[in-house]
């Protein structure tokens, strides 16, 4: 409960960064979309023991969260959040993969720990690219730039009556566990039966709340096509965004430059 | 059961996003044409309820731990499979994007795993045969209880096999198996038992919802095929694509390869013997580009299959973690750079 609160919290943070105004806002959401696309590509088509040569790729993010003026400190704290799945898988890969890889002193790392820490970082730029985008674009401008990228219009407009119920209906629901809450004198846990009883009410509410949108819109003149009003805009600024960020990002994925930058200082090094 | 990004090799991402975008569109279509109206609003709040419902946690019987609602076997019961997928799909898009539950590449894993199996398979085949076209409470807890428990043990081993393919995770796949297996019989029983008591209540309520849902949309067995082919088809397409791709160019193992060999030796043709080997390699090679050599017993193993490493001079190693340093004390430099101007400004 506790959590899925905070979350809607963080929800409507997205929404107010994604108020703001930046060099990064003001893209055209599709460049935005297809860019994030391109990055996950390259990050996840490393070979699984990459490390330096996918920390570039940090470096890009960390520009573009500088840029578009996403702090820090609240993607750490969704990667904390989220991470556990992806540390339970990868903890594995030390325990079976023990070869014996590299020396760094006295210290013998092997090939799981370093698969391991490849799956946290890889874990945490795509994680970080999609708050990235959310942040600096908006669900609806995102859902916009679907629909004009080819997702079939219904799902996109789905997308778009999901978020703006979400919050209606979260709200709906925790009105109601907190009026069961302080009637239950004490007794935490809520038992099955009770649960059904709460969510099939909450289920009920939410069928009939379909009903009257649906007489809404049939009042405004609903007649089963759905219509969007499209205010995106591409100019030659967004399309050489794109075509930079693509041609930075292959570069990244083709030239491991974290291991060139490194030559470089080690060779002129004596 | 949400799959994350990191764990997840491209061809495998690729193919179940086009799999599942292939469903997604031929479900768009046919909601458009089959379903009425009041249906579209319907789906848009139904999606916010799941959200609403898995707020609110329940206390296992006999357990102590508390679970949630999934909720893709109710959507499939009150809306049909189509309308039902689409609306899964976008509740899990929300998911990936604002609490960053799986990532994008892995959307499509996730939709397909928890959207397809529930409402093409669990829904058509084990609950509406059970449950028929007159509900009552006893097939409502026996369809809805089977339903859940085979839709999800189905998403596990969707889960299990398109991690273990990806090839990111060391996790063998029986260990996997015998791990997400029993672990997801319990959550699908707890669900199936949950979906049963939710949906008897609306059926003790207002039964005409129960009705209306079960008469107004007979499942056009056409239909139905055509999205099960339809998915079958573009996974198969996209997957057979994506391994051409992934043979005739040089991916990252191979393509350091040719970087620490100086030669292009690789490329061979995409038989069924270079792909053994390159299996073989992969598993043998550690690290080819940070200059370091096989342990012994694995060379030994791969003697005369593998060609041997040639022998990578460790300077190497020491520029790659010179580099990645440096590369980190880049990006906190120009971190707080910003930080700075922010606060300047």
């Amino acid at each position: 409960m506790a959590k899925i609160e905070s979350a809607f919290v963080d929800l409507s943070y997205l929404d107010t960064l994604a108020a703001g105004d930046s060099v990064v806002h003001r893209l055209d959401p599709r460049v935005k979309v297809v860019t994030t696309a391109i990055f996950l590509l390259c990050v996840v088509s490393f070979d699984k023991y990459a490390i330096a040569a996918m920390l570039p790729f940090a470096l890009f993010l960390i520009v573009i969260m500088g840029l578009g003026g996403v702090p820090a400190s609240f993607v750490l704290k969704k990667l904390a959040i989220t991470s556990p799945f992806a540390v339970m898988i990868g903890i594995f890969n030390p325990i079976f993969d023990q070869h014996i890889v590299l020396h760094l002193g006295p210290l013998a790392v092997t090939g799981g720990w370093l698969s391991f820490l490849s799956i946290i970082l890889r874990f945490c730029l795509t994680v970080t690219a999609m708050l990235v985008l959310i942040a600096t674009t908006g669900f609806n401008a995102v859902c916009m730039a679907l629909e004009r990228l080819g997702v079939p219009k219904i799902f996109a407009v789905q997308m778009l009556m999901l978020y703006r119920y979400i919050f209606v209906l979260v709200e709906e629901g925790q009105r109601m566990h907190r009026a069961r809450a302080l009637r239950a004198f004490g007794r935490r846990g809520l038992d099955m039966k009770t649960f059904a009883h709460l969510v099939g009410q909450l289920l009920l509410r939410t069928i009939d709340r379909g009903q009257r949108i649906h007489l809404a819109m049939l009042c405004r003149g609903f007649d089963g096509t759905i219509r969007i009003r499209q205010q995106l805009r591409i100019t030659g600024r967004d399309i050489g965004t794109l075509l930079l960020s693509a041609i930075v990002l292959i570069a990244m994925r083709q030239l491991n430059l974290a291991l060139l930058l490194g030559q470089l200082l080690t060779d002129s090094l004596p | 059961m949400h799959m994350a990004d990191a764990l997840l090799s491209p061809a495998i991402g690729g193919t179940m996003w086009a799999a599942t975008a292939t469903g997604i569109a031929v479900c768009a279509k046919k909601v458009q044409k089959d379903l009425d109206d009041s249906k579209i609003p319907l789906m848009g709040v139904l999606g916010a309820f799941i959200f609403a419902a898995q707020m609110i946690n329940f206390t296992i019987p006999a357990t102590g731990s508390s679970g949630h609602l999934g909720g893709g076997m109710i959507l499939a019961i009150l809306l049909g499979p189509c309308a039902a997928f689409l609306t899964i799909a976008s509740v899990l898009t929300v998911q990936a994007m604002f609490f960053a539950d799986g990532g994008l590449l892995a959307l499509g894993c996730n939709i397909f795993n928890l959207g397809v199996f529930p409402c093409f398979i669990a829904y058509p085949f084990i609950y509406r045969p059970i449950v028929g076209s007159t509900p009552n409470p006893t097939r409502i807890a026996i369809g809805a209880t089977l339903g859940g428990i085979i839709g999800l043990q189905l998403g596990a081993l969707g889960v299990v096999f398109e991690t273990y393919l990806s090839g990111i995770s060391e996790l063998p796949l029986k260990a996997f198996l015998s791990a997400m297996l029993p672990i997801h019989l319990g959550i699908g029983l707890v669900e199936g038992l949950v979906t049963t008591a939710v949906v008897t209540f609306v059926w003790k309520a207002r039964p005409e919802i129960l009705q209306y849902s079960a008469l107004s949309r007979p499942l056009g067995n056409l239909g139905l095929r055509k999205v099960l082919i339809g998915l079958g088809v573009a996974a198969v397409v996209t997957g057979g694509a994506l391994s051409w791709f992934a043979s005739s160019f040089p991916d990252g193992l191979e393509w350091s390869m040719a970087k620490t060999s100086g030669k292009e030796e690789l490329e061979a043709p995409a038989s069924g013997i270079y792909h053994l080997l390159a299996g073989i390699q992969e598993k043998t090679a550690f690290l080819p580009d940070y200059g370091f050599k096989n342990s012994g017993e694995e060379a030994a193993a791969s003697e005369g299959t593998a060609p041997s490493w040639p022998a990578v001079d460790t300077g190497t190693t020491t520029a790659g973690l010179v580099g990645g340093g440096l590369t980190l004390a880049l990006a906190v430099v120009i971190g707080l750079l910003f930080r700075r101007r922010k606060q300047t400004l």
